[in-house]
C-alpha cells in the first residue's frame, strides 16, 4: 500500500508547482474480501470514526466499512454541525466530553483540518423554569470537570450585541448557559479525515454497498448480504446507520427503542460574519451559527412523525425562522438560501445507544438526542476500547434492553 | 406539510390542525400488573418504526379533537387511508 | 451620463420615464422597465463584482435566476440593507442604492486580487483542509483570516421596519411559470372553470414570449401574450401573480409562493403596505411550466466581464433595448443561440464571428445568418479569451468532433462580447423538492423530472420540449388535463400555428479543451460564484471523490446563491469525464428548497415580536398592570410575579406578600390554571383510572388532590378535580399542562376505553379564579356572601360550595395550595375583575394584599407542596416525591403509571428522592439548580447525589428553605449534604421534611 502523503502548507506549496497534477487518492476504492474482523455498517462519521480508532487504537485493521450511498452522505452531511458536551445526565455528558477532548486534537491527530471552531455555544432561557433548568445543567457540568457558566442577560448581550435581549420580545432572553470550549466543525471534512485516516491504516472503505441483511446463526451474528457484493462475512459486525437504525435491526430480527424522525435545517445566502458563537435556545426553538463562508446555519425543531423521507413539514420552518427573527430581527431581510431535512433516531430517555445486542457479535450505535440540534458529528465517534471483543460497554449500563426495562 | 383527511370531519385539513400520536393499535395490555418488566417496556418504548407503510395515530387537535388511524408512507410521506379508532386499515404493513 | 448601451428603439421599456440611481459612488440612469442588470449594461459598467476566492473582476452573465455575478449590496438606509441582491431580478426605482459586496478598496481595483493571482493556485478546492493545522494553536488566528473573506453582502444592523404577511390559498391548479407554456395551461384549465393560480417571477407574466420574434397563429406573439393576458384577467377563477416565485414544493402539492409586492417601487414599503407576501398555496393540480435555463460553455478565462450567455444577450437586446457591447464572438453547439447573433447584427453592431462547435451545421439559422454576412467559423470553439477587466478577444480554434482536443491553429479574434450556448437544462428544481429523482435524457441533454407520488403535470421547456408550437400545444393539454382531474369538464382543444424553423441536434459539450491540459490550461470557470472550475473538478475526482455528491462539497459547486443554476449539468459531466463514466451513471445532486432565495421576514410572516407566538391574559390582567405587578411567563400565560410597592425589592416584596397572606389575607390570581369540565356517567371511573389516587368515595361537593402519571409511572401534572355531581367533576390542571392533559384525557378515553360514557371540555377560560388565602380570608369573603354558610363545620376544607359571591353566581372551593385558611372562588370570566375589585373594596380593612407566582412559590414551599415541572422533571414518580399516600395500589383497575411504577428500576435503592434542605447558615439561600454532593474535595468528575428544585427565603420562617432531590434522601434525614458553588464556596445543608410550617395542617383547618 501506498504510504499516505502528509498534508501541509509546505505540501500545498509543492502541489501548486505542479499544478496539482499529483495529490494522492484520499482513499483506495478496494473491492471488498469475502471476511472480515469487524465490519461497520455506515460510512457515516460515526461510522468511520469507529473504524479509525478500531485500528488506532486497538490494532485491528482488518475492518471494512459498509456504505450504501457515499462517505459521510447521511446525517453527517446534513446536521448543523454543533460541537458541544454541557449534557445534564452524567452519563451523556462523560461520553460527549470524552468526545470533545478528542476533538480538540482532532486535525492534527488525522492530518485533516476539520475547521473544529471552539467558538461557544449559548443555550438561552426564556423563562424562570428555564434558568433553573439551565443552572441544574452548569452546576451538573461543572462538577463533573466540564466547562460552563450561568450568564444573565446583560452578560448574554455583551456576547451577541445582535440579539435582541430587550423586554420587549415576547419571550425575553433571561439568561443562558455558556460553553466556551463548544463551537463547530467542518462536518464534510470530519466524515472525510477520518476516513482518509482509516483507509491509511488499512481499513476498506467500500462505497455505493448496501446491506440487505444481517446473517445470523444461533443467535451470533455472523456476516452481511450486501445488494452489490453478496455476502462479506465478519466475526463483529457493528451498526452506525443513524436514521436506519430500525431498518437495520429488523433485519437482525429485534427491534429498538427508536424512532425515526425528520430533523429540518436550512441556510441562509452568505453574509459578511456578523454571528461568532452559537446560539440556540429551546423555548422558541431555534439554533443558529454561522459557518466560515459566511451563511447562518439553522437548525430547525423536530417533525412529529416517523419519516425517512429526509424532508420535513413546513410550518416547523416556518417556525423556525420566525424564533430566529425574534431572537435577531435584523435578520429579517437576509434570505434563506437552502432547506433540507436529516433522520434523526430519537430515543425515549434522549441519550445514544452504543451497546451490544439481542443477536451476540452485533453492536450497534443509534439514537442521538431529540431535543436539542442535530445529531452532532462526532459526539459518539469514540466508541469504548473493548467494544469489537464482543463484551458490552454501553456508556449507559448495562445495555439499553435492560435499561429500559427498568428505566427512565 | 401533509394534507390530512380526518375521518370524523369528512374534510382535508392542513396539518397544523393535528397532533401526531406516534404508531396505532398499540392496545394498553389488558391486565397491566401481569405483565413482566419487558412486556411493559415494550409497550412503553419499543416501536415498530417502519419504513415504509406505517399505521398511526394522529388526533384533529384543533379541529373536533378526535384521534383516528393513518397509513402512510414513511418515505414518501403519501396518505394511502385514513380510518377510525377501532376499524382495521386495508392495507397491511 | 448617457446610457452608452441603449438602443435608440426597441425593448419593453418607458422611455419616458427616466430613472436615476446609485453603484458604488456613481450615479447613473435608466428607465422604468429596466432591471438592475440591464441599466448597468446600458450604461456600460464591466464590473459588478469580484469572485469570492481569487478575487477576480467579474460582470453580468445572464438575464435571470441563473445569475451568479451580478449579486449586489442594496438599501439606502441602514435599517433597508438587503445583502445579496440579484441585479438581473430588481427591477430598477429611481433613488435605488447598492454597490458591489466584495473588492478592496473596490470593485474596480481589488488589492485582493493580486493575493488571488499570486495565491490563487495556492488554492486548489479543499486547500483548507490540508492546511492552516500547524501549530494547532493557531488555528483560531487562521480561522479568523478566512472568516474575513467569507460572506458576500452584509446583513443589516438594524431593525427591518417593513412588514410581509402570510395568504394562504386553494387552487384546482396551480401553474407554475407564466411563458408560453404556462400561459396556455392556465387559460386551458381558467377556460374549464377551474380555480386556477398562475405565478411567475418576472415582472411581467410572458417569459420568453416578452422577446420574441415569433408569430402565434399569424399574428406577433407579443399581441398574443397581451390577448392571452386579458383573457386571464377577465375570468374571475383565475389570480395572476407577477414578481411572485414559486420557490418550494412540498408534501401533498403543497407549495409557497414568494412575491414581492413593493421591492420594484422603493427602498421601501409605503406605509400600511407589505413588503413582501408568501402564498401558501394547497393545490388539487400543479402545471411545472417552469421553462430552461441555458448552459454557457466552459473555456479559459469565461469568467471575464463580457462573457455572457447567448439567450441573455438576446433578453437584453430585445426586452430592454440594451445592447452589452460594441463587437460579439458567438460560441455555440446549437441553433437556437444563432438568435442572438441575429439580435446583435439587426441592432446595428458587428458580429465579429460565430463559432460553431459542430463540423457541419445545416439548420436554417445558418445559411440567415451567412446571409447577413457574418462570419460563421464551423468545427470550432472559443479557447480562452484575453481581456483585463473586459474581453479584449476571443481565441478561436478548430476542435475535433468529440470536443476533446484543439486540432487547429488558434486564431484570435478582436471583441468584447462573447456569448456562449451549450444548450439547455429544463428548470427541474420543483419537481426535485417532492423527492422525485431526476432521469437523464440524452436527446436533449438534459435532466427532466422523473417519477413523482405528486398529483404534477408538466409543460414545456421542463419535458425538454423548447420550441413554441410544442411549449403552446403541451402547456394547453396540461392545463386541460389538470381541470379535468380536479373534476371540471374537458374544454375544446385550442390550435396554435407557429412557422417552424428547422433546427439540427445539438452536439453535447460541457468543456472546451484547450491546448493545455486542463491543469495548467488558463482557468475555465463551471460555476463562478465559488470560483469552481474545470480544473477543480478533475482534480477532486483524482483525489477519489468519487461521487457527484462529494465533488459539489469537496469543490462547493451549486453552493451558491444560484444553487447550480449556471453551472451544476456542466460540472456534472466534467466529472463523468473525468471519471470514465455516463452522465447519468454520474447522476445529479438533488435540488431542495429554495428556488430562488427566499427573505426571511416573508417566511416568518406576521409571527414575530409581538405576534410570535399568542399571549394569553387573566380577566383581571388590567389591574394587575395597573397595580405595578411584573410578570412571569407560564406557558403562553402572562401571570402576574410579584407586585412591588415603588422602590421596593423583589425580595422585600415578596417578603411583604408572604407576611401580609399568614397574617391577614392575601389575593392570587389563579385564572390560569387548567380547567376540564368532565361528564358522564363513567366520569368517575375515568378519573379514577387516570389520577394514581382514590376517587371512587368522593362525594359530591368535595374535591381531591391528584396526581397524574405517566405509563412509565412518572408524574406529569397534578391538581384538584371537585365532584360537582355524581356524573359531573371539574378538574385543574397545571398552567402550562392544561392542553396536553386534555389530550391525554381524550387519547385514553377514545382508544383504550371508548366503553366508558364520559365527556372532556375545556373551561379555562370561562372561569376567573380568585384565591383569597390567610387568617381573614373567611372574614372577607363573609363580607360578599350570604349564601353560602362559611362555618368551619359547615364548609369544611376541602369542600366546594355553590353562592353568590358580591352577587355574582360562584363556585367557591375551600382549599389551600399555601397552608392556610383558603378559599377559591370561581366566577364566570367576565365578572372576574368586578368580584376582584369588589374583594379589594371590602380587603381594605384586612390590609388584602395581591400576590404573585412568586409567594405563591414560597407560600407552597413553606408547606411542601411540590410544583409538577420545577419539582419534577419527568424521572420522578409519587414515592420518589414522599407521596405514596397520593397512590392507591389497591384500586381494582390498574390505573395509569401503576404498572410503570413497580419497574425493577422504580423500587430500586438510592433513588434520587425529594426532600426539604435546610441551611447551616439560616440566611443563606441556596441557589436553585445547585448540586448536592457528599464530599465536595472530591475530585471531578464528582458523584452527584440531586439538585436544589425549590429554594427561598421564608420570611415567615426567618430562614432559608429548599426542596431538591437527594439520593434514598426520605432514609437520610439528618444529614448533612454540600452544595459547591460556581464561586468556590460551598453551601452546607442538612437533609429534613419538605414541610417546613405548620406540619400539622392545622391552619387551612382553622
Amino acid at each position: 500500500m501506498q504510504k499516505t502523503e502528509r498534508y501541509s502548507g509546505f505540501g500545498l506549496f509543492k502541489h501548486a508547482l505542479r499544478h496539482h497534477e499529483n495529490w494522492q487518492r484520499v482513499w483506495r476504492n478496494p473491492t471488498p474480501k469475502k471476511q472480515y474482523d469487524v465490519i461497520i455498517v455506515g460510512g457515516g462519521g460515526h461510522g468511520l470514526a469507529t473504524a479509525y480508532y478500531l485500528a488506532k487504537k486497538h490494532n485491528i485493521t482488518n475492518v471494512a466499512v459498509l456504505e450504501k450511498g457515499y462517505l459521510g452522505g447521511g446525517n453527517t452531511a446534513r446536521n448543523t454541525t454543533i460541537v458541544r458536551s454541557n449534557y445534564l445526565w452524567d452519563e451523556a455528558a462523560h461520553l460527549f466530553e470524552h468526545a470533545m477532548t478528542l476533538w480538540e486534537g482532532l486535525s492534527q491527530e488525522i492530518n485533516y483540518n476539520v475547521m473544529f471552531s471552539q467558538r461557544g455555544v449559548l443555550n438561552l432561557g426564556h423563562t424562570l423554569q428555564d434558568m433553573r433548568d439551565i443552572s441544574r445543567r452548569v452546576n451538573a457540568n461543572r462538577l463533573n470537570g466540564i466547562d460552563g457558566e450561568v450568564l444573565d442577560t446583560q452578560q448574554v448581550k455583551a456576547l451577541v450585541p445582535i440579539m435582541d435581549c430587550s423586554a420587549n420580545t415576547r419571550y425575553p432572553v433571561l439568561g443562558a448557559s455558556w460553553q466556551p470550549r463548544a463551537g463547530v466543525a467542518r462536518h464534510d471534512a470530519v466524515a472525510w479525515g477520518y476516513a482518509r485516516a482509516a483507509d491509511a491504516l488499512g481499513v476498506d472503505l467500500v462505497q455505493q454497498c448496501e446491506v440487505s441483511d444481517i446473517l445470523v446463526e444461533d443467535g451470533a451474528a455472523i456476516g452481511v448480504a450486501t445488494k452489490q457484493h453478496g455476502v462479506i462475512k465478519a466475526d463483529r459486525i457493528g451498526c452506525v446507520v443513524a436514521g436506519n437504525s430500525g431498518v437495520l435491526a429488523k433485519m437482525a430480527g429485534f427491534e429498538l427503542p427508536i424512532e425515526s424522525h425528520p430533523l429540518q435545517a436550512f441556510v441562509s445566502e452568505p453574509i459578511k460574519p456578523i454571528l461568532d458563537t452559537v446560539v440556540m435556545s429551546n423555548h422558541v426553538h431555534g439554533y443558529i451559527s454561522q459557518s466560515d463562508k459566511g451563511d447562518l446555519v439553522v437548525g430547525a425543531g423536530i417533525d412529529s412523525y416517523v419519516g425517512y423521507g429526509q424532508r420535513g413539514s413546513y410550518p416547523v420552518i416556518e417556525h423556525t425562522v420566525q424564533a430566529i427573527i425574534e431572537l435577531f430581527p435584523i435578520f429579517s431581510r437576509v434570505r434563506m438560501n437552502r432547506q433540507w431535512g436529516g433522520i434523526v433516531d430519537t430515543c425515549p430517555d434522549a441519550c445514544p445507544i452504543i451497546s451490544q445486542t439481542p443477536v451476540e457479535n452485533l453492536f450497534f450505535n443509534c439514537g442521538g438526542e431529540p431535543a436539542a440540534s442535530k445529531p452532532r458529528p462526532v459526539p459518539v465517534m469514540y466508541l469504548p476500547p473493548r467494544w469489537p471483543v464482543g463484551k458490552c460497554t454501553s456508556w449507559r449500563s448495562p445495555s439499553p434492553w435492560t435499561a429500559f426495562t427498568v428505566a427512565p | 406539510m401533509l394534507y390530512i383527511y380526518c375521518p370524523h370531519c369528512e374534510e382535508h385539513r392542513e396539518e397544523e390542525e393535528f397532533h401526531y400520536g406516534g404508531q396505532a393499535h398499540v392496545a394498553r395490555p389488558k391486565d397491566p400488573d401481569a405483565c413482566t418488566d419487558a412486556e411493559w417496556a415494550d409497550y412503553l418504548y419499543f416501536r415498530k418504526n417502519t419504513r415504509g407503510w406505517h399505521h398511526e395515530l394522529w388526533v384533529h387537535a384543533a379541529g373536533c379533537r378526535k384521534f383516528f388511524n393513518i397509513t402512510r408512507d414513511t418515505v414518501s410521506y403519501e396518505i394511502k387511508e385514513t380510518y377510525k379508532i377501532g376499524e382495521q386499515p386495508a392495507i397491511s404493513e | 451620463m448617457a446610457q452608452k448601451n441603449r438602443l435608440a428603439t426597441g425593448g419593453r421599456i418607458n422611455r419616458n420615464r427616466q430613472l436615476t440611481f446609485k453603484f458604488g459612488d456613481n450615479v447613473y440612469s435608466g428607465f422604468e422597465g429596466d432591471t438592475l442588470a440591464s441599466a448597468l449594461l446600458a450604461n456600460g459598467v464591466n464590473i459588478v463584482g469580484r469572485s469570492f476566492k481569487y478575487r477576480r473582476p467579474r460582470g453580468i452573465v445572464a438575464a435571470g435566476a441563473d445569475e451568479p455575478n451580478a449579486i449586489l449590496q442594496m438599501g439606502a438606509s441602514e435599517a433597508t440593507q438587503t445583502p445579496n441582491v440579484r441585479a438581473t431580478q430588481q427591477e430598477l426605482f429611481s433613488g435605488l442604492q447598492c454597490r458591489p459586496t466584495n473588492g478592496w478598496p473596490n470593485e474596480q481595483f481589488d488589492l485582493m486580487s493580486y493575493i488571488g493571482k499570486v495565491g490563487g493556485r495556492m488554492m486548489p478546492p479543499g486547500f483548507y483542509y490540508k492546511t492552516f493545522m500547524y501549530p494547532a494553536s493557531m488555528w483560531e488566528t487562521y480561522e479568523s483570516y478566512i472568516r474575513k473573506a467569507a460572506g458576500l453582502g452584509r446583513s443589516p444592523t438594524e431593525n427591518d421596519a417593513d412588514s410581509y404577511d402570510h395568504v394562504n390559498r386553494h387552487a384546482d391548479v396551480l401553474v407554475v411559470g407564466a411563458g408560453p407554456a404556462g400561459l396556455a395551461a392556465a387559460l386551458a384549465a381558467g377556460r374549464a372553470g377551474a380555480r386556477v393560480i398562475l405565478a411567475d417571477e418576472q415582472s411581467e407574466l410572458g417569459g420568453s414570449l416578452l422577446h420574441s420574434d415569433d408569430t402565434i397563429n399569424g399574428e406577433p406573439a407579443t399581441d398574443w401574450l397581451a390577448s392571452v393576458i386579458a383573457e386571464l384577467s377577465a375570468l374571475d377563477n383565475v389570480l395572476l401573480l407577477s414578481r411572485a416565485t414559486v420557490n418550494g414544493y412540498h408534501d401533498h402539492n403543497f407549495l409557497t409562493i414568494h412575491e414581492r409586492r413593493t421591492d420594484h417601487l422603493a427602498d421601501r414599503a409605503e406605509t400600511g403596505k407589505v413588503r413582501q407576501r408568501m402564498h401558501r398555496v394547497r393545490a388539487g393540480w400543479v402545471v411545472l411550466a417552469t421553462g430552461a435555463h441555458e448552459r454557457p460553455l466552459v473555456y479559459g478565462n469565461n469568467d471575464l466581464p463580457g462573457c455572457m450567455l447567448a439567450s441573455a444577450v438576446s433578453v437584453y437586446i430585445k426586452r430592454y433595448g440594451v445592447i452589452p457591447g460594441q463587437r460579439l464572438v458567438l460560441m455555440t453547439t446549437n441553433d437556437f443561440a444563432y438568435q442572438t447573433a441575429i439580435d446583435w447584427h439587426r441592432a446595428g453592431r458587428e458580429v465579429a464571428a460565430l463559432v460553431d462547435a459542430r463540423r457541419n451545421p445545416r439548420g436554417e439559422r445558418v445559411a440567415q445568418v451567412e446571409k447577413m454576412g457574418i462570419r460563421v467559423i464551423r468545427g470550432s470553439a472559443v479557447i480562452d479569451v484575453l481581456g483585463g477587466k473586459r474581453v479584449a478577444a476571443a481565441q478561436v480554434a478548430a476542435i475535433d468532433e468529440q470536443g476533446e482536443r484543439v486540432v487547429g491553429a488558434v486564431e484570435a479574434i478582436r471583441c468584447d462580447t462573447v456569448a456562449s450556448s451549450g444548450g439547455w437544462s429544463p428548470a427541474i428544481h420543483l419537481s426535485c423538492h417532492t423527492g422525485s429523482k431526476p432521469e437523464w435524457r440524452e436527446d436533449i441533454l438534459g435532466f427532466v423530472p422523473g417519477k413523482t407520488v405528486q398529483r404534477q403535470l408538466l409543460a414545456g421547456g421542463i419535458t425538454g420540449s423548447y420550441g413554441l408550437q410544442d411549449c403552446l400545444e403541451q402547456g394547453y393539454q396540461a392545463g386541460a388535463l389538470a381541470a379535468q382531474k380536479a373534476g371540471f369538464n374537458a374544454v375544446k382543444p385550442a390550435s396554435f400555428s407557429i412557422p417552424c424553423v428547422k433546427e439540427q441536434s445539438a452536439m453535447p459539450l460541457f468543456h472546451v479543451p484547450h491546448t493545455l491540459p486542463t491543469s495548467r490550461a488558463p482557468k475555465q470557470f463551471v460555476d463562478p460564484q465559488n470560483d469552481v472550475t474545470a480544473a477543480g473538478i478533475e482534480l477532486a475526482t483524482r483525489e477519489g471523490f468519487e461521487s457527484i455528491e462529494h465533488v459539489k462539497r469537496y469543490t462547493a459547486m451549486g453552493f451558491g446563491t444560484d444553487q447550480g443554476k449556471l453551472g451544476n449539468i456542466n460540472g456534472m459531466a466534467i466529472a463523468a469525464k473525468s471519471l470514465k463514466q455516463s452522465i447519468p451513471q454520474t447522476g445529479t445532486t438533488i435540488f431542495r428548497p429554495n428556488y430562488t432565495p427566499v427573505t426571511f421576514g416573508a417566511i416568518a410572516g406576521r409571527h414575530c415580536g409581538e405576534l410570535f407566538e399568542p399571549k394569553r391574559f387573566s380577566a383581571m390582567h388590567a389591574w394587575h398592570v395597573k397595580h405595578g405587578a411584573l410578570f412571569e411567563d407560564v406557558g403562553q400565560w402572562k401571570r402576574p410575579w410579584y407586585f412591588p410597592k415603588p422602590g421596593e425589592s423583589m425580595q422585600r416584596a415578596v417578603n411583604r406578600e408572604c407576611l401580609a397572606t399568614r397574617e391577614s389575607v392575601g389575593i392570587l390570581d389563579a385564572s390560569t390554571l387548567g380547567k376540564i369540565d368532565i361528564q358522564g356517567k363513567d366520569a368517575r371511573e375515568f378519573i379514577g383510572r387516570i389520577y394514581s389516587n382514590a376517587w371512587a368515595k368522593l362525594a359530591v361537593g368535595k374535591c381531591r388532590y391528584g396526581l397524574m402519571c405517566g405509563e412509565d409511572g412518572m408524574v406529569f401534572d397534578d391538581g384538584v378535580t371537585a365532584c360537582l355531581g355524581e356524573n359531573h367533576f371539574v378538574m385543574t390542571t397545571t398552567t402550562g399542562g392544561a392542553a396536553g392533559v386534555l389530550e391525554w384525557l381524550e387519547l385514553y378515553h377514545q382508544t383504550e376505553w371508548p366503553e366508558l360514557e364520559v365527556f372532556f371540555n375545556t373551561v379555562t377560560d370561562h372561569w376567573a379564579t380568585l384565591t383569597i388565602s390567610g387568617p381573614n380570608s373567611r372574614n372577607l369573603l363573609a363580607e360578599l356572601t350570604d349564601d353560602i354558610d362559611l362555618d368551619r363545620e359547615a364548609f369544611k376544607y376541602m369542600d366546594w360550595r355553590q353562592g353568590t359571591v358580591a352577587g355574582v353566581p360562584a363556585r367557591v372551593f375551600r382549599i389551600s395550595f399555601t397552608g392556610e385558611l383558603s378559599f377559591e372562588i370561581n366566577v364566570q370570566a367576565n365578572y372576574g375583575l368586578y368580584v376582584w375589585e369588589k374583594l379589594f373594596e371590602q380587603g381594605e380593612k384586612y390590609h388584602l394584599t395581591p400576590y404573585g407566582t412568586e409567594t405563591m412559590h414560597v407560600l407552597r414551599a413553606e408547606k411542601g407542596f411540590i410544583i409538577a415541572g420545577q419539582d419534577t422533571d419527568g424521572s420522578a414518580h409519587p414515592c420518589d416525591l414522599n407521596m405514596g399516600w397520593a397512590v392507591a395500589a389497591k384500586k381494582p383497575f390498574s390505573f395509569v403509571g401503576k404498572r410503570g411504577m413497580q419497574r425493577e428500576d422504580c423500587v430500586r435503592e438510592n433513588r434520587k428522592q425529594l426532600v426539604g434542605l435546610k441551611t447551616r447558615q439560616p440566611e443563606v439561600v441556596i441557589p436553585e439548580g445547585s448540586q448536592a454532593v457528599k464530599d465536595p474535595d472530591q475530585p471531578k468528575p464528582m458523584e452527584m447525589l440531586g439538585h436544589i428544585t425549590s429554594s427561598y427565603y421564608s420570611a415567615n420562617l426567618g430562614r432559608s428553605i429548599a426542596m431538591g432531590y437527594i439520593k434514598n434522601g426520605i432514609n437520610r434525614m439528618g444529614e448533612t449534604v454540600c452544595y459547591p458553588q460556581a464561586d468556590g464556596t460551598v453551601i452546607e445543608a442538612e437533609i429534613c421534611s419538605y414541610i417546613f410550617f405548620d406540619p400539622q395542617g392545622e391552619r387551612q383547618n382553622v
